[in-house]
């Protein structure tokens, strides 16, 4: 008999479950078998059973929650076959370990989970890798066609410019630990900056891990001792406790795909907002969906309208999933 | 138009004024004739273009994005402009920059039904942020806080001139100042403008503890008037009136440039004087920032001037002069119209004296006094020492923190942006901002209150436990619709943190309205 893909896959309360295969992708609570596509925590829980990730994926859970975060773990290498199904991981060009993944029913449609996904050249990560489906099930985070992200190397200058238009003051990126935090010193590097660089404790483990798996970051002192360095990385939401408080006329940037609006950058009091995301701006998903040409496009989470109405435009079969609880972590 | 576009862009994120001034004399300084003398004409508001209207602008967008997709964008965005720069689409990136100046020049010449077009092949040409210069330009509506003067001090950074020769050329000088860049660079001296506005001498505020160590008979003394500082200039047959910082506000003030039969120019006040009665400060405030006045608003609030110093007449300068020979070449000078008065001197001996006459002024709209030594000339600037003023004491109010939002540059991460409030009834209403007034040591304080007694939080704004009693300094009311409470404060700060004070014993709002 072959399966309709509403049967293979289906939005739940606790998250996308695959019914043949018993188990939930990027669950939101705790289940009894989870794939994981990538560490951030909106979509890498603690408290499941059984979790299946990419090797760096599960370091990075057990960096974060620690070592006993699942009863057990396994590394996604190759197909598997789970239940009905068979599941596979490719790269997804997000952060480090990011995957999508692919849900083969012997009988059915090739489902894809794109995950988190990114197609412009990032050095912290394996890049995007296209896969041939009949459902493309993706997250729509920048679904408006407002969002066109500018080459991250032209941003990276503003922030070598900034500097030394104002060499006396401290510059602070706010940038999330996983991902976008070794992304911004990487392309900083790229850039040209090649002293030291503080970072916030909150990202030191996760920039250790990236140095583990080989990525070079550079000069990285802590932020509490800074010294010399000129430009300081943080979470964003340190900029809204005390902790910036320590520093005298500092200029507050902001790494996101959010900082294409004005007013995002001025409801946050960024002062130089730097367009740098790690998610498909508008230009690629659309190019993404055109060229992976599905019988049917489903939507995770984002501005999923905007993405439903070029859909339509473009006699593309789409439906939202609505999921609730994928905030945007990595942005 | 690369590099205004980005020079907008750091204007509007960057709240702090030395930054700002960084980033506009980087920008003079590097960039090619005539485009910087373009972006000053906008930046200053000289530049005169054909304005564009949004609805022009969203037809244009409809013809290139789906309605839908637009309509979603524009929510997204929340400003016109700023969405068509970001949703415009490009098929390629064009190689060719287009210049500040061709922009503006085509902005200027195109006819009216040629200019959709022009726009449009403009838009397709640009990158995101030039589209968006553009289109603020292009609608008039630049909004980056940057004031004549400030652009005029940026010019002087890094040039043998000085911010107050800039403003003494400044009249008669139009887009694209090729003659100022010159002469900023150390070349001749641009045509004298006819009439031009003359850099004002300003006083600092002292207080009755520092009023001791001068000596009485030195000084005269005057009302300080609660309208706003004018030069009144008619020279070679032309009228202006400039305000303080020098910008013209003639057009809104015919009444007074129809008295100005005299030849020379006059520093005093510009107020609304019904009679002998003068007005409130919001009478005048009617009367500004208006292209054009109608003949009811003239009937309703005549202006008047009230003048207290004479800068040139006749054809002769005499800021040289010390002011006592300069008050009475005023005193000796004609003026026609009841609408031109002197200010009176004040009669004094002894501080204590001015000080009975401070205390009992015989009009509610008299901000204080000023006091002027006798022997000095008319210097530009503010100088200390010459000039004082001495205010009348601020009003005050026990009001209560309500919300907090953190500030910028040197602020940031602190909460310094208070909202307070006032009784009434079982409730309390907001009635002001401040930003300022505390000490470092009293952010300090204020920012840990803010931390430990946040209730909630909306976006960057926390509301907070209705707790602690703050003075809040005023200089005086105004009867406002915009206000929930009915009132808008003016020049509100915090002179005080009333620890001691428990929040029920704030202010009501009844005790702020018989201020009024």
């Amino acid at each position: 008999m072959t399966l309709r893909a509403e049967d293979v896959i289906y939005p739940t309360e606790a998250g996308l479950y695959c019914a043949p295969g018993d188990f939930y992708v990027d669950p939101l609570r705790p289940v009894s078998r989870a794939l994981i596509t990538h560490g951030h925590s909106d979509h890498a829980r603690p408290g499941h059973a059984a979790v299946m990730a990419t090797r760096e994926t599960l370091d990075i859970m057990a960096i974060r929650y620690g070592e006993e975060f699942a009863s057990s773990r396994q590394i996604a290498e190759g197909p598997v076959r789970i239940g009905g199904v068979t599941v596979s991981f490719h790269p997804a060009g997000h952060v480090l370990g990011s995957s999508q993944i692919l849900i083969a029913p012997d009988r059915g449609p090739r489902i894809l989970i794109s995950g988190d996904y990114c197609r412009t050249p990032n050095p912290v990560c394996q890049p995007w890798e296209p896969v041939a489906c009949d459902i493309f099930i993706t997250e729509a985070t920048f679904g408006l066609p407002i969002f066109r992200h500018p080459n991250p190397m032209t941003e990276a200058g503003r922030v070598i410019a900034s500097m030394e238009e104002f060499p006396g003051r401290p510059h602070l990126i706010g940038a999330y630990a996983l991902g976008k935090a070794q992304r911004v010193i990487a392309l900083a590097r790229a850039a040209g900056h090649h002293g030291p660089i503080a970072i916030h404790g909150a990202l030191k483990r996760l920039c250790d891990y990236h140095v583990e798996r080989g990525i070079d970051l550079g000069s990285l002192v802590s932020a509490s001792d800074p010294g010399e360095a000129q430009l300081m990385l943080a979470p964003p939401s340190a900029f809204a406790s005390p902790w910036v408080q320590r520093f005298r006329d500092p200029v507050l940037a902001y790494a996101s795909g959010w900082m294409t609006v004005r007013a995002q950058a001025r409801r946050r009091g960024i002062e130089l907002p730097l367009v740098i995301s790690d998610h498909v701006d508008w230009p690629q998903l659309t190019a993404t969906i055109r060229e992976l040409a599905p019988q049917e496009v489903w939507i995770t989470h984002g501005a999923e309208e905007g993405l439903m109405r070029w859909c339509e435009l473009e006699g593309i079969p789409s439906r939202p999933l609505r999921l609730i609880g994928y905030e945007d972590e990595a942005e | 138009m690369k590099a205004f576009a980005r020079l907008l862009e750091r204007l509007a994120f960057t709240p702090a004024r030395n930054a700002k001034l960084t980033i506009l004399s980087h920008y003079f300084q590097t960039t090619p004739d005539p485009d910087r003398g373009y972006a000053l004409a906008a930046l200053t508001g000289m530049l005169d273009l054909r304005q564009v209207s949004p609805s022009l602008l969203k037809r244009l967008a409809s013809e290139r994005v789906d309605e839908q997709l637009f309509r979603l964008s524009y929510d997204f965005v929340g400003d016109l402009a700023e969405t068509i720069a970001l949703i415009w689409p490009t098929e390629t990136q064009v190689s060719t920059e287009v210049s500040l100046s061709q922009a503006v020049t085509l902005l200027r010449e195109t006819g009216k039904l040629a200019l959709p077009g022009v726009i449009a092949e403009l838009l397709d040409r640009l990158t995101p942020p030039e589209r968006l210069a553009l289109l603020k330009l292009a609608t008039g509506n630049l909004r980056i806080g940057v004031s004549v003067r400030l652009a005029r001090a940026a010019l002087a950074m890094g040039t043998p001139r000085g911010s107050e020769e800039i403003e003494e050329i400044w009249h008669g000088q139009t887009a694209p100042f090729l003659p100022l860049f010159t002469w900023l660079a150390g070349g001749p001296s641009p045509a004298a403008a006819t009439a031009p506005f003359r850099p004002v001498m300003l006083a600092t505020p002292i207080t009755p503890e520092e009023l001791t160590s001068l000596d009485p008979t030195e000084h005269i003394a005057e009302w300080k008037w609660d309208g706003i500082r004018v030069q009144a200039v008619a020279e070679g047959g032309v009228r202006k009136l400039y305000t303080r910082a020098g910008e013209e506000i003639s057009a809104a003030f015919p009444d007074i440039i129809e008295t100005m039969t005299f030849e020379g120019a006059v520093d005093g006040e510009l107020l609304v004087r019904r009679g002998a009665e003068t007005a409130p400060f919001a009478d005048l405030q009617k009367r500004l920032g208006r292209k054009a006045v109608s003949r009811a608003m003239l009937q309703s609030h005549p202006a008047a001037l009230m003048l207290y110093d004479i800068l040139t007449w006749n054809g002769e300068d005499l800021r040289a002069l010390p002011l006592s020979i300069r008050r009475s070449r005023l005193e000796a000078a004609q003026f026609d119209s009841p609408r031109i008065e002197l200010s009176p001197l004040l009669p004094f001996k002894t501080w204590e004296e001015l000080t009975e006459i401070r205390a009992a002024p015989h009009s509610p709209v008299i901000e204080g006094v000023m006091i002027k030594r006798l022997d000095t000339p008319y210097i530009a600037g503010r100088p200390r020492g010459p000039w004082f003023k001495w205010k009348r004491d601020p009003m005050v109010i026990d009001a209560v923190l309500l919300y907090a939002q953190s500030g910028h540059g040197k602020r940031s991460g602190f909460y310094s942006d208070f909202t307070f409030g006032l009784w009434e009834g079982e409730e309390l209403i907001p009635v002001g901002k401040a930003y300022f007034g505390f000490t470092d040591e009293e952010l300090r304080e204020l920012d840990r209150f803010v931390c430990k007694n946040t209730v909630q939080r909306f976006g960057p704004v926390r509301q907070l436990a209705p707790k602690l009693v703050v003075e809040v300094a005023f200089e005086g009311l105004n009867v406002s619709q915009r206000h929930r409470s009915g009132i808008a404060m003016r020049f509100p700060r915090i002179s005080r943190i009333r620890t001691d004070k428990p929040a029920t014993e704030a202010d009501r709002l009844e005790t702020l309205r018989a201020m009024l």
